[in-house]
């Protein structure tokens, strides 16, 4: 028999049955899991909304099974999230990329601490830039893209060296190169925005430049043949991103 | 116990139906058979002319037996209003209330990435059309992250019209204590407060 517990995000419930669900989520120590919530189709549904955060139990008799857990929620950030249009469109698309590119059971603690991060940052929406939420966003699926293996290299430009001035990033190698070195390339470089290497606040155009940039290289990922989900389609289209 | 080939099958699909299992469908399918001509045969009667006659209206999406419902044809409704539901049985939960007397317009679901619902699954065209005319366009989809979500998409969509476009209130439920409330639904009350 199989059992632990731990902290995790909840990505996502689905009805199964009558009365039960099976969610899934994102945890500190065991990495991506589903399970079957027993009652968690019915009123608890309110309770097992993506995002919030979640003490799972988890008990299954084989590895390979899918197991079941009782889950009490510690921090329901679904209502403050949905006040904001943005935000709940980037918790969506954070949860389904995280349900549709990670693999299960692969323990992943810098994910869950970023994803957590970002989910603490979409439910407080306001502050003096509204939009930091869209930056904050970015920022994570640089970290997504590099906790798949397909991490983003913007230390240096990959043809001269040089650290200053990194204004593209290479399709083919994703590699930061230069404005000088790159400037004969340019129309095939994808633009790099400067508040992904040094951090700060991001305009829209950035963050449009930043969603491009990464939804070029989270489109290769694609595991059994699945698309980018829509909910990280249609986030991208708020920046006027197609 | 042998109850024959056909009562068998009867139970069997019986417990397929939603709140029944195999248990209670037997139980059900006893006390249809007990009062078979005061039950059984008048339920035999409707299913056989639901099955036949049932459609989704052509205008609002509601389940009828009729091409136009009988809420879209009923002329004492008013017609500048429409209240946008996922389901039919939201709708119906709608009408229970008798607190709104518009017009209805069925989605037929709610955006999902998990289930691979987009916007061309929902009749959002079709809502379209008819919110032109309308005086004001009610969202009346779940507070689920899915359901927020397609009422954010819908409302942009029918943001050209210039309709307005409202979506329910979130809080306190009537009869709710505080005490029993998640953090989420307080904090949506909170920021929905209003003058007494």
């Amino acid at each position: 028999m199989i059992v632990w517990a731990d902290e995790a995000l909840l990505l996502s419930t689905r009805r199964h049955g009558e009365g039960d669900a099976v969610l899934d989520a994102l945890t500190a120590v065991h990495g991506r899991v589903a399970a079957v919530v027993k009652g968690g189709g019915g009123r608890r549904r309110a309770a097992l909304q993506p995002g919030a955060d979640i003490r799972l139990e988890y008990r299954a008799r084989l590895e390979a099974h899918l197991g079941a857990a009782r889950v009490e929620t510690a921090r329901d950030r679904a209502g403050a999230v949905m006040a904001d249009a943005g935000a709940l469109a980037a918790l969506s698309s954070a949860a389904a990329l995280l349900t549709t590119l990670t693999p299960e059971r692969e323990p992943c603690p810098e994910l869950y601490a970023a994803t957590r991060a970002l989910f603490d940052r979409l439910a407080d929406p306001g502050g003096d830039n509204a939009q930091g939420w869209a930056a904050a966003y970015a920022r994570w699926e640089l970290g997504l893209l590099s906790a798949l293996g397909y991490g983003l290299d913007l230390s240096a430009c990959a043809a001269t060296g040089a650290t200053e001035n990194l204004v593209w990033v290479s399709p083919r190698t994703g590699r930061a190169v230069s404005a000088q070195a790159g400037a004969p390339y340019a129309e095939r470089l994808l633009a790099l925005p400067a508040f992904l290497r040094d951090g700060g606040l991001a305009a829209p155009e950035d963050v449009a430049a930043a969603l491009r940039l990464t939804g070029c290289f989270l489109e290769r990922i694609e595991p059994r043949g699945a698309p980018v989900p829509a909910a990280r389609r249609r986030l991208a289209a708020r920046f006027g991103v197609s | 116990m042998d109850d024959g080939g056909e009562i068998q099958r009867l139970i069997a699909l019986m417990a397929k139906l939603p709140g029944l299992g195999p248990r209670s469908a037997r139980r059900a399918v006893l006390a249809l058979v007990r009062r078979r001509e005061a039950l059984l045969a008048p339920l035999a009667e409707a299913m056989a002319t639901v099955a036949e006659r049932a459609r989704l209206c052509a205008r609002c999406g509601n389940l009828d037996t009729t091409e136009i419902c009988a809420i879209c044809r009923d002329p004492e409704r008013d017609d500048g209003l429409i209240c946008v539901v996922e389901e039919v049985g939201d709708l119906w939960a709608m009408e229970r209330a008798g607190a709104f007397r518009g017009r209805y317009h069925v989605l037929g679901g709610v955006l999902s990435a998990l289930d691979g619902v987009g916007p061309d699954d929902l009749r959002i065209p079709a809502l379209a059309e008819r919110a032109a005319t309308a005086r004001e366009v009610i969202l009346a989809l779940n507070a689920t992250v899915d359901g927020v979500t397609t009422a954010h998409y819908v409302a942009d969509s029918l943001a050209a019209l210039g309709v307005p476009v409202t979506s329910l209130a979130q809080g306190v439920p009537v009869g709710g204590e505080l005490d029993y409330l998640d953090d989420g639904t307080i904090g949506a009350a909170l920021r929905a407060r209003r003058a007494l």
